[in-house]
């Protein structure tokens, strides 16, 4: 599975012109602000924009060439989209959107899967509904179904959830991590919400006026090396859960454990973590008698000073990175260095609330 | 019972039937067209809208004038179909229905393609992601969803249709039974001594027709709607 972009493309004053790749399935983040040219890139992408000159290949299958003159035509490329206004189509209840691309793919489903997506969607009440009786955030849902049954070699989501509101939003974000764990489909997923990437993506592509201004994952994004558009987010960890003690859960991950409070979940179950750089303290030597849970051994990479007297220091913790940001003061006064094993002090780690009632409801 | 008379009985089945074939005749057409002027970008296309919106300006009476040019059995077209086929239209009813079907041409034509632009291209677009071929997406996207628009269209020229006078008597005249439509039979009472209680009857009976199919069309239409709701 891969996803192989290379497209320029002009339209009136706006120039895109952008390259960028992504091997294996999981989602790619296509992040930047409005105007930079990522609804442009999943048209494309999709054969409802042709680039004026490019290459697009999703899983070694050529579906745009300019050299060559290539350009499948949208409806033989099997790429999934689901766009921003989800598009259902009026006069066809749910089951008939759903089963829309599933009755005109080449290899169909079969129905225990469209069973299951509509379960991992929770579809099943909405299916005799007409879409002028469904939420938006329902709605979104049953375009996200409706483009996954059609058996999508690649699925685009153009800012599926830019229309919702905070509370729709936070009900589709777990159908959505659902999704990327489970579909085994390689997602490309639009967004201009720092917090949706940092929830969703296993890449990101930073992108401004229709230029790639720098990509690498999700870790390097939340850690702030990739671009030079943010100030370092915290750190985002996918881990394990590998067990309970007490009123307490484990949760691994290469490089160490976290402690959190006790999770209703299956053992085993993969879960992602944030920990904001303000909410990393730093120790010289390993503090004993403390309150904090969670204590890592790290090894500091870089240090970098930026507004209000405030430096980020960059941390390896196996292969997890961790930022902390303290005061410039700080950093003097314990003499930190690139090379120096440190200590962090984690005040908080924080588990999305929405998806954890997700996975208890799944026990 | 009715106080109409046969011949007047048989005015207003022949108003039917010259209406109803001369919509469904002229569908297609109007679907295509609606189409072409809705879909397409093209030269001159200003040029054939005013054509096709022609019919709805031009006196009725030149319209029958220019279908006599045309069709008549001694006239090019015409009379290479009456010999080649054997089909002729002067003085006959399918003379009537052709007359009624140009002229009410763009009351369909104008309301099917005002329901086609009013569906959304993106859901096109989203058929399209999905798979659907150009044909598979107007067969069951765009056509369903401007179905309304199509069947508004359809009963508003079937209603025009019935009142046609002016293109019909100058065409295939006014022969009882074959051309004489309900206001040409209205005409020919007044023409008659004595004929006004008849033309009265008749006029009374286009009254009751017309108002019947606009609020059918209004029916249609609401029902249509609902279909999405």
């Amino acid at each position: 599975m891969s996803v192989d972009v290379r497209l320029r493309h002009a339209q009136g004053a706006f120039v895109l012109d952008v390259a960028f790749q992504s091997e294996a399935s999981g989602v790619t983040a296509l992040f930047g602000p409005s105007g930079s040219g990522k609804t442009t890139i999943v048209h494309a992408i999709a054969g409802l924009v042709r680039p004026q000159d490019g290459r697009i290949a999703v899983d070694n299958r050529v579906l745009f060439d300019s050299n060559h003159g290539i350009d499948i035509a949208v409806e033989e490329r099997r790429v999934g989209l689901v766009f921003q206004d989800a598009r259902l189509f009026p006069h066809m209840r749910v089951d008939d959107n759903l089963r829309f691309g599933w009755r005109r793919a080449r290899n169909r489903m079969s129905e225990a899967d469209i069973a299951r997506v509509v379960e991992m969607l929770g579809l099943g009440p909405l299916l005799a509904r007409k879409p002028a009786r469904l939420s938006g955030g329902e709605k979104s849902r049953v375009a996200l179904g409706r483009a996954l049954l059609a058996s999508p070699s690649l699925l685009l989501l153009d800012e599926p959830l830019a229309a919702l509101d905070a509370a729709r939003k936070a009900e589709i974000l777990p159908y959505l991590e659902r999704l990327r764990d489970e579909a085994r489909v390689p997602i490309v997923h639009v967004s201009h919400s720092v917090d949706e990437v940092l929830r969703l993506a296993d890449r990101v592509v930073l992108l401004d006026k229709g230029r790639v201004t720098g990509q690498g994952s999700v870790f390097d994004f939340a850690a702030g090396e990739i671009g030079e558009l943010l100030p370092a987010a915290g750190a985002v960890i996918d881990t394990r859960l590998e067990g309970h003690d007490g009123g307490l859960s484990l949760l691994s991950f290469e490089g160490g454990r976290l402690v959190v409070a006790r999770l209703h979940a299956p053992l085993g179950s993969k879960l992602r973590v944030r920990i904001r750089a303000e909410d990393v303290l730093l120790a010289r030597e390993e503090p004993h008698q403390i309150s904090a849970n969670n204590v890592l051994t790290t090894r500091i990479v870089s240090l970098r000073e930026i507004a209000n007297a405030q430096a980020d220091v960059h941390l390896a913790c196996g292969r997890a990175r961790l930022v902390a940001r303290i005061t410039q003061a700080s950093c003097a006064r314990l003499a930190l260095k690139p090379g120096d094993g440190v200590f962090a002090v984690l005040k908080s780690v924080i588990l999305d609330p929405r998806a954890l009632r997700e996975l208890s409801g799944l026990e | 019972m009715t106080g109409l008379s046969d011949a007047e009985i048989g005015a207003l089945l022949l108003s039917l039937r010259v209406s109803c074939v001369a919509v469904l005749a002229a569908l297609p057409f109007a679907l295509a067209a609606a189409l072409l002027l809705a879909r397409r970008n093209f030269p001159g296309k200003i040029l054939v809208d005013a054509i096709l919106h022609m019919p709805l300006v031009l006196p009725p009476v030149a319209m029958g004038y220019l279908l006599l040019v045309v069709f008549g059995t001694r006239a090019g077209l015409g009379g290479w179909l009456y010999q080649t086929f054997g089909i002729r239209f002067v003085f006959s009813w399918t003379g009537a229905v052709l007359a009624a079907a140009i002229l009410t041409f763009p009351f369909q034509m104008r309301a099917i393609r005002l329901s086609l632009e009013s569906v959304d291209a993106g859901l096109s677009d989203a058929a399209r992601s999905l798979g659907a071929s150009r044909f598979d997406r107007f067969r069951n996207i765009t056509l369903p969803l401007a179905l309304p628009g199509v069947v508004a269209g359809a009963i508003t020229a079937f209603a025009a249709s019935l009142g046609e006078f002016g293109a019909i008597i100058t065409f295939v005249s006014n022969i009882p039974g074959q051309t004489r439509t309900l206001p040409l039979a209205i005409y020919s009472a007044l023409q008659t001594p004595g004929g006004e209680a008849a033309a009265a009857r008749l006029a009374a009976l286009s009254i009751l027709l017309a108002l019947v199919f606009m609020t059918l069309a209004e029916f249609a239409q609401r029902r249509a709607r609902s279909l999405y709701a």
